[in-house]
């Protein structure tokens, strides 16, 4: 008995420990972040903030830091990459899924193949590509790259659609519907949850990207939220007060949408691993 | 599923299907004949996958084809002109000194990723079972993988500094002999940043640790402690076993992973210090130094590491279906 219990407190006590390790590191930013400059100074980093509503450094950052750019980017290149990426990857899991095709297995290890590949050693030849399709310093580059092929998203796409009864199609190309029609208006909206995954999913790569970005769109004008954080360095080099709200501005809409969306979170990203 | 090698040659997005020729094992087929309505459905297909297709073709396999070509060329990444100097660049490479102390500074992510997976282990075993807060600390313990790579560089740039987090808390705990300089040493450079690697990829790790564990059907725990098994048996003959095909998978994951570290690194130490990574010296070759030529060898040496691990480890472990949703 009194074995039984010590494990459970031992148990208890490791969790609680990871927990700590897990949030100390960023709680001890936020409350930086919410320091004046000389309150800074005088601190330590385990010590609260005195003036818990004291904004004065995420303004800094928002305007002078030019974080309001970096999200309005942001925000641009997700909504339209994401849009693509759906369109491309449902195409191709309809085609891979509802046709027996010679060939198929081909296509699938293409597909496959490609997401093997680190993505940051290929830019050293995409970047030509990019440049000759005089994409380079533009937010096309980004959007065409995350647009571009994603196994994760066909791999959703597949499992959840192998659950979609082919006699569905079959009943619909009986009253007369070509296989466009069918894959518009019957197979895309009956996707949609396995299309909310592959957002979130997608959603939250395109969000935290930092490379691309950085290689292709190096004007300051078209800083998405991960490079202009990076640009911090910089001028703020010192001002660890500024440097740590960026950092909270870019972390907070991740934390978010952790808490609402936990669970498609999970789902998601174990079927993309195990693609 | 067959297993791709290397298709370094882009695929014909549109091509036509291949002409009707009788397919092997053995069956002489006499082809049907190409009726209007069998064209269409063999065209059908290609037209969906036109577009994707192009795409892969477009950004990934073009690229790998121009990758090779590259590799035997001294180009700069500018002139119009590219020498073909035959293998120079690869003769380079292995002859390098730096370019095996980049490759080494992995070693120090793989060992991370080693303890990872032993964390991740040891929290999804014990969360596997009912308990108390459960979604709390798996929460807890998964959301630092799902953080920005720059943010996350910031905090643990802010938390190894000089009266950073960690001093400050070691001085708490009455341990400021451990103070040091972890990111300014050169000894220790690289296990600050591979225990940052640790931080941010446990997550990840964890949860498919968590997912494989549930999906082991309960009566096996049931009849074993029926049989008198305690925890510990049930861990090495029930959880291990059930969880081995994604125990593989993490491996392939932690072997591409640390010989592909990048972001942290670059983004903490822009690779000084001698935390410099093999991609940071690749990238760094193309794109400062202008050595595109070099930088395409090195990152296609690194690519058919990778694949070739990956092909492994299908070979050895064939593909099971498991359900881990």
């Amino acid at each position: 008995m009194i074995k039984r219990l010590s494990a459970t407190t031992a148990k208890y006590v490791s969790l609680i420990l990871a927990a700590i390790v897990c949030v100390g590191p960023l709680v001890v930013v936020l409350f930086a972040s919410l320091k004046s400059k000389q309150e800074y100074a005088r601190s330590g980093p385990l010590d609260p903030p005195q003036d818990w509503l004291n904004f004065e450094n995420f303004i800094t950052a928002f305007t002078r830091g030019a974080m309001l750019r970096g999200f309005a980017n942001t925000a641009v290149i997700l909504a339209l990459s994401l849009t693509g990426a759906i369109f491309v990857g449902t195409l191709a899991a309809y085609a891979l899924d509802r046709f027996a095709f010679r060939g198929r297995g081909i296509v699938y290890g293409l597909f496959l193949t490609a997401s093997l590949i680190p993505s940051v050693l290929m830019q050293v030849a995409t970047f030509q590509i990019i440049h000759s399709l005089g994409l380079f310093n533009t937010r096309g580059a980004a959007i065409l790259l995350f647009m571009g092929t994603d196994v994760v998203a066909i791999y959703i796409f597949l499992q959840f659609m192998a659950s979609i009864p082919v006699s569905l199609d079959e009943a619909a190309m009986i009253d007369g519907a070509n296989r466009w029609t069918v894959y518009w208006r019957i197979i895309l909206p009956l996707l949609k949850p396995a299309i909310a995954t592959a957002v979130i999913i997608k959603g939250i790569a395109i969000y935290n990207e930092f490379y691309i970005p950085f290689l292709y769109m190096p004007s300051k004008d078209l800083g998405v939220i991960s490079t202009s954080l990076y640009r911090f360095k910089g001028p703020y080099g010192a001002q660890w007060e500024v440097i740590s709200a960026g950092t909270i501005l870019v972390i907070l809409p991740t934390v978010i949408l952790f808490l609402f969306l936990q669970r498609y979170i999970y789902r998601g990203l174990v079927a993309g691993a195990v693609k | 599923m067959s297993t791709p090698n290397t298709h370094a040659t882009p695929p014909r997005a549109a091509a036509p299907p291949a002409p009707p020729r009788s397919v092997g094992q053995g069956r002489s087929v006499r082809p049907r004949p190409w009726t209007k309505r069998r064209v269409f459905n063999t065209v059908t297909p290609w037209l969906f996958l036109l577009l994707p297709l192009g795409l892969l073709a477009l950004l990934t396999y073009l690229p790998a084809a121009n990758l090779v070509y590259y590799s035997f060329t001294d180009w700069d990444g500018i002139d119009k002109t590219k020498e073909i100097i035959g293998p120079g660049n690869y003769a380079r490479m292995f002859t390098d000194p730096e370019m095996y102390r980049v490759l080494l500074v992995s070693l120090y992510y793989l060992v991370g990723a080693l303890v990872q997976m032993a964390i991740a282990l040891y929290f999804a075993t014990i969360l596997s079972f009912k308990m108390r807060l459960q979604n709390f600390f798996k929460g807890m313990i998964f959301f630092p993988y799902l953080l920005n790579g720059v943010a996350v560089g910031y905090v643990f740039l802010y938390l190894f500094r000089e009266g950073g987090t960690l001093d400050v808390t070691l001085a708490f705990l009455g341990l400021e002999d451990l103070t040091q300089q972890w990111l300014g040493d050169p000894k220790l450079v690289n296990v600050s940043l591979a225990a940052t690697s640790v931080w941010r990829y446990t997550g990840m790790n964890f949860v498919l640790f968590l997912g494989a564990i549930q999906s082991i059907p309960s009566e096996l725990y049931e009849a074993a402690e029926l049989d008198g098994a305690n925890r510990w048996h049930q861990f090495w003959h029930i959880i291990l076993p059930g969880i081995r095909r994604v125990f593989a998978l993490s491996c392939i994951l932690a072997i591409s992973g640390a010989l592909a570290v990048f972001e942290i690194p670059f983004v903490m130490t822009g690779g000084g210090n001698g935390s410099k990574s093999f991609v940071i010296q690749t990238v760094s070759m193309a794109f400062m130094h202008r050595k595109v030529g070099l930088a395409a060898a090195m990152a296609l040496v690194l690519l058919v590491i990778v694949l070739l691990v990956t092909w492994i480890q299908r070979k050895v472990l064939p593909d099971e279906r498991v359900d881990l949703a």
